[in-house]
């Protein structure tokens, strides 16, 4: 269960607060999630492809977790279960049908630049010109983003230093590996320091070498006290840098807690299955 | 804003120019390509119309009248009187491209032009003339013959003459000669120039930066949706300028040639500038209008090229409207038509080449190119809002 009851939100909710009430518990709230509600139309060939006559699908369905400051806090499930949808509507790319997400004190719906400001986002679908270099675009986005000269060097030489993009700085990034184009990406993703740090699959279709220089990044951003919101679906890798998990199923959060009361001295593996089987069924 | 706006828009510059192969084609190119089109078009319609001063055309004439002989005198052709079978060898040698021209006479053609009432309802006296359509010498003479023959039948009958004396009938000015030539060429010319350059460049940046998943990447930063799209917007306009000053540098240099020179008087220099002020004042909010436009459908299209397929309508749309000042049309009477977006500008460029166009009616299209190049953004900027537009697979 998440944090705060299902029924509060929902009571709060209808009452036009629109809000839910949390359960106090000592920590320093950062993202608060809120009975997220999003449904997207089915073309007529998305429709054959899910073997399904409806028109619509619902890809999250009254989803509500809390991560609090400094926590890696891990979002795990299967395909399709809603993970990028969740941190599409935290990014501000898209909006919720019903239910707010509210990140260090701005709503994703009403203050969708606020969000963006703190944030720093990170997934595969986003792309970066491969006409450009990696100085180029650092300094771009570090533009927009409102970086200060200073700050702006300060920050490549720590960046690109750290994963060895310094030596392909001038290289237009059509021209870069998948793996130190993905570093690339992670470097301009975190160009004003952001102090949440969201990132979907960051590890996908690396190889274990830079998989590997991905990870202990995202510890290190953890020692530094970065809130990182992560989702994948590698079981190990939560195993390793989240403090806390929650598994989402067909749009629902299934499970939300420490990673120990997840797994409750099981392997994270072993509890992901009990639980599917217990929410979902069998696994064709 | 302006900030986030003029760093989208130096992007934009450092995109477009930093790519040579897209300088080349889309700025330098086009200029060159229509220069050189143009004055190879130019130099081949005056080679057509020229004749050969040294060429001696072969010609055939059966009953050939003594009055008309001295007449075809001038002409440079050797001439062969031929007769009953020998004229089908005639025509089969112009068919062959081997004589130029075959003239049959009547029999007694004078007496019976003489005897010829044009109220008895018979058929007159017929000169046939053979010539061969497809070799341009064939053509020349036939046309020649022609002028000769016509001038031979009004002088039988003529009571009076048109501007026989060698006096200059035509009272119209240089300025007035330029400014109907270069109003009816300019505001299609200069419309399809500025049209081509928008399409060149805009899809490119709103389609294909959703092709290429990078506009993603923009939406995730701060900055407000209205000044990625007015970065674009006003960097765009800037590079299709460039690429439309470029198509109409190329077409005024090579128009002298295509019109023949100055001997016709066609002369660039009867505006003054205002006119150019003016002119430039147009061209700027009018690509403001069409890279906004293309920009809105772009941002529907899934790839650059859908959107160049659905941009093809509006250009066929602007085509049609930059060719209504060739066809007459009261637009220029009509106040209410300066309101029109690209209308208006087509409207105001033909009456500033033809000086018919006044400084408020110019104001006015400004004024209303601004309002619509506006609202357009303001559509792109709730374009970049949606989710449905944007991550539409």
């Amino acid at each position: 269960m998440c944090p705060y009851g299902f029924s509060v939100f929902r009571i709060l909710q209808i009452s036009g607060f629109g809000m839910c009430a949390l359960r106090g518990n000592g920590m320093d709230e950062i993202l608060r999630v809120c009975g997220l509600k999003k449904t997207f139309r089915l073309s007529a060939k998305q429709q054959k492809l899910e073997k399904s006559g409806d028109r619509k699908k619902v890809a999250l369905n009254d989803l509500s977790f809390t991560a609090y400051r400094g926590e890696v806090f891990g979002l795990l499930g299967p395909n399709g279960a809603g993970k990028t949808t969740t941190l599409r509507i935290l990014a501000t790319l898209i909006r919720p049908d019903e239910g707010d997400a509210v990140i260090d004190g701005a709503s994703v719906i009403t203050e969708p630049g606020e969000v963006r400001q703190r944030i720093g986002f990170l997934t595969s679908e986003l792309k970066l010109e491969e006409f450009f270099t990696p100085n180029y675009l650092f300094d771009f986005f570090a533009d927009l983003h409102g970086v200060g000269a200073k700050e702006k060097a300060d920050r490549r030489k720590e960046l690109f230093e750290r994963f060895g993009i310094d030596q392909f700085a001038e290289v237009k990034v059509g021209n870069l590996s998948t793996g130190m184009k993905q570093k690339v990406s992670l470097a301009v993703s975190l160009v004003h320091d952001p102090d949440i740090i969201i990132f979907d699959e960051p590890t996908n279709g690396l190889d274990v070498l830079t998989a590997k220089v991905v990870t202990d990044f995202l510890l290190d951003l953890k020692t530094q006290g970065k809130t990182i919101i992560v989702s994948t679906h590698i079981f190990s890798l939560i195993e390793r840098i989240c403090d806390r998990v929650g598994i989402i199923l067909d749009g629902h959060m299934a499970v939300c807690d420490s990673l120990e009361a997840v797994t409750a001295g099981k392997s994270l593996e072993d509890r992901f299955f009990e639980i599917y089987e217990e929410r979902v069924g069998g696994i064709a | 804003m302006k900030k986030n706006m003029l760093t989208i828009m130096k992007k934009e510059f450092a995109r477009f120019f930093g790519d040579r192969r897209m300088v080349f084609t889309t700025i330098l190119m086009p200029g060159l390509l229509i220069y050189l089109i143009y004055s190879f078009m130019g130099a081949g319609m005056a080679r057509e119309f020229m004749t050969d001063d040294k060429y001696v055309a072969r010609a055939y004439v059966q009953d050939m009248p003594e009055e008309l002989a001295l007449l075809f005198d001038p002409i440079s052709a050797r001439w062969t009187e031929v007769s009953g079978p020998e004229t089908e060898d005639a025509k089969a040698q112009i068919r062959d491209k081997e004589a130029d021209v075959l003239i049959v006479f009547p029999e007694s053609f004078t007496d019976r032009v003489e005897e010829y009432d044009v109220h008895s309802g018979e058929t007159a006296p017929n000169v046939e003339i053979y010539y061969n359509s497809t070799e341009s010498e064939s053509v020349k003479l036939r046309s020649l013959l022609v002028d000769i023959l016509d001038g031979y039948e009004s002088s039988m009958a003529n009571r009076f003459d048109v501007n026989a004396g060698e006096e200059g009938y035509d009272l119209a000015t240089e300025k007035d000669v330029a400014g109907q030539i270069f109003a009816m060429l300019l505001p299609v010319l200069l419309m399809s120039f500025m049209f081509s350059g928008c399409v060149a460049v805009a899809p490119e940046a709103i389609a294909g930066e959703k092709e290429r998943g990078t506009i993603a990447t923009l939406l995730v930063t701060p900055m407000k949706r209205s000044a990625l799209a007015l970065g674009k917007v006003i960097s765009l306009s800037c590079i299709a300028l460039l690429a439309g000053l470029s198509s109409f540098l190329g077409t005024m240099s090579a128009l002298p040639q295509m019109l023949g020179g100055q001997q016709n008087g066609v002369n660039t220099g009867v505006y003054g500038i205002s006119d150019y002020l003016m002119l430039l004042g147009l061209i700027l909010t009018t690509v403001l209008v069409m890279v906004s436009a293309i920009s809105v459908i772009s941002a529907f299209a899934k790839s650059i090229k859908e959107a160049s397929t659905v941009v093809s309508p509006l250009m066929i749309l602007v085509m049609v409207i930059s060719l209504a000042p060739m066809f007459g049309g009261d637009g220029e009477r009509n106040p209410g038509c300066f309101l029109i977006p690209v209308y208006n500008s087509v409207l105001c460029i033909h009456g500033i080449f033809s000086f018919s166009c006044t400084a408020a009616q110019v104001g006015v299209t400004i004024v209303m190119n601004l309002l619509c190049a506006g609202v357009l953004s303001w559509v792109l900027t709730r374009l970049f809002n949606s989710e449905k537009v944007m991550f539409s697979k």
